[in-house]
């Protein structure tokens, strides 16, 4: 098992001691012969999500085994994986999104600053104010663009008007929107191309001020000149944002991320900051699909 | 013969066919609105709209009373109907989606959808009619509720069911709760389909002549009573082109033509407000 390159890389606040981690266990597939050097359980201080021996099943379907992760506050972290390998679905545990289907369950423990919010007393709306999230296809609500962004601050907020427009300002120019609409805002959000429903959608997300921001693949329906403004948009949010982003596209990833996470088969194979992870992998697997000879 | 050349004939052909069973079905339509308008047309005039139904013998009359008492008796099958319709289809399309419950439920709904509207007449004259001792307005309105309700229970249900669940995932990763998401996101979304099955729902309602017979009954004087039994168009219509003069067979085919053109208006209408939408 290597020791994990990763120490050497800790520079300012990142403070990474790779020493081992978590075995990924027996992996049923043609790759279980290779070395496993899973280094899931990077040394993160204080994490704003830790996640310990999370399993999650989709009725009998296992789909994710013994996930054990630390997402470090304010930085971008980012999920890579060949289609399936359940970076989704672990996105999708950090806001409770899956308890819209009976038949979803995870066991385990996530804490979000030190609470563990699969607790079954959790208050899954309060959470999900914290957690915001915003998906792989663009989902603007039936009606304006101003309502898209002021309905979900109106849910927890009681804002005058003149403090709602602000806020509305506030998001929108946050997701480089400002520009585009300002003189639209009251038409329909649906009106709106794709890319801008993609940056409607991130602005509703910010407008509420979550402090954690999940983000499912948002730029994966989107051409190279909106995927530009959205990988700009993440950058400069992080600094008031601890962004979770799963994305196909491993040059997204390299290019915006500060910690990336490879998965495989709904197993962490690999957690390291995203210079090592694309450099230096601990994993054979995660060279081979980082390289791209599998996946 | 190669297979391109097959595939070319089998098409022609079937397209044919299609073509000429379309034509079929339009020319009965036609057919049908031929002979109303041919029939109706000449007495549709104010006093249709002015004068009462005219007793045995009398000369001049129209169907005022009937229309009158038509327009209510739908007004409260529809007020009844509607909100029960869409409380319950949001219901099985939202609340109960994964409820044991929601599947008889569906099933009910559907064999209460083609159930005899005679059958439905007959229910409320046995828990109304006969217990309040008179035919009434009310049980008349309370007959077409009935129907009025599955059809709105299973457009308000698909109609919601087409909401995509990308949406109702994106407003509950808001911190909205269920029902705020129901009702500002899914409903909002599903307005325009739920309006259609009411509208629908009303063309259904508008020529029902079984569930009345039992309830509302007929009458020929006007009233807004709705403890009387009231007058509608379809019984006039039965009773008019059954009876002996030969005005009132003119007033039943006016009457007749008249449904049908409100009928033909609400479901343009509702064509018109889904593509307005869309």
């Amino acid at each position: 098992m290597n020791e994990v390159a990763s120490a050497n890389a800790a520079e300012g606040k990142r403070t990474l001691s790779g020493n081992g981690g978590v075995e990924a266990g027996n992996l049923e597939s043609p790759f279980s012969s290779w070395e496993d050097t899973a280094t899931a359980a990077t040394q993160i201080e204080n994490p704003k999500i830790e996640v310990r021996n999370l399993n999650f099943y989709y009725g009998k379907f296992h789909a994710l085994h013994d996930i054990n992760l630390r997402i470090p506050e304010h930085q971008v972290t980012a999920f890579i994986g060949p289609s399936g390998c359940g970076k989704s679905t672990l996105l999708r545990t950090f806001n409770r999104i899956y308890n819209l289907y009976p038949g979803q369950r995870a066991t385990g423990e996530i804490l979000l600053d030190g609470r563990n919010i699969l607790d079954r007393r959790e208050d899954l709306n309060r959470l999900r104010s914290r957690v915001g999230m915003v998906f792989q296809k663009p989902t603007p609500f039936p009606m304006s663009i101003y309502d898209n962004i002021a309905y979900g601050v109106r849910l927890y907020e009681r804002l005058g008007r003149a403090a709602m427009d602000e806020r509305v300002e506030w998001a929108l120019r946050k997701a480089a929107l400002w520009d585009e609409v300002k003189d639209i805002l009251r038409q329909s959000g649906k009106a709106l191309s794709g890319g801008q429903q993609q940056r409607l959608c991130i602005a509703r997300a910010i407008a509420i001020k979550p402090e954690v921001l999940l983000m499912d693949e948002p730029a994966s329906a989107l051409d190279p000149i909106s995927t530009l403004k959205i990988e700009e948009l993440v950058a400069e949010l992080k600094g008031s944002y601890t962004i979770v982003i799963v994305t196909h596209n491993m040059q997204q990833a390299a290019r915006i991320s500060d910690f990336t996470a490879f998965m495989y088969m709904g197993r962490l194979i690999e957690f390291q900051d995203t210079n090592t992870l694309f450099t230096n992998p601990a994993s054979k697997q995660t060279e081979d699909y980082i390289t791209g000879r599998f996946g | 013969m190669d297979i391109y050349r097959r595939r070319k004939i089998v098409n022609v052909f079937n397209l044919s066919v299609s073509v000429l069973t379309t034509l079929f079905g339009l020319f009965f339509l036609f057919w049908l609105l031929w002979v109303l308008f041919s029939k109706g047309l000449s007495h549709l005039n104010l006093d249709l709209f002015a004068l009462d139904m005219p007793g045995p013998g009398s000369e001049t009359g129209g169907l005022r009373n009937a229309i009158v008492g038509s327009l209510l008796l739908t007004g409260v099958g529809v007020a009844i109907g509607a909100p029960i319709g869409v409380l319950a289809g949001t219901y099985l399309a939202e609340f109960g989606r994964y409820a044991w419950v929601s599947t008889p439920v569906r099933f009910i709904n559907d064999v209460l959808l083609s159930a005899p509207s005679i059958v439905i007449g007959v229910f409320v004259y046995e828990i109304m009619v006969v217990p309040m001792g008179n035919f009434s307005g009310w049980s008349g309105g309370v007959a077409l509720a009935i129907i009025v309700i599955p059809v709105v229970v299973r457009t308000t249900e698909d109609m919601m069911r087409l909401v995509p669940d990308t949406l109702r995932e994106a407003a509950a990763a808001l911190g909205a709760p269920q029902w705020r998401v129901v009702v500002d996101v899914v409903l909002k979304a599903s307005l325009s389909g739920i309006m259609t099955g009411i509208l629908l729902a009303v063309a259904r309602i508008a020529g029902e002549t079984a569930p009345l017979l039992f309830t509302a009954l007929n009458n020929q004087f006007f009233t807004l009573d709705m403890d009387q039994p009231m007058g509608n168009l379809p019984v006039t219509i039965f009773n008019f082109a059954m009876g002996p003069y030969d005005n009132w067979h003119d007033l039943a085919w006016a009457g007749s033509l008249l449904i049908t053109l409100a009928v033909l208006t609400l479901n343009i209408m509702t064509r018109i407000f889904l593509r307005t939408k869309k």
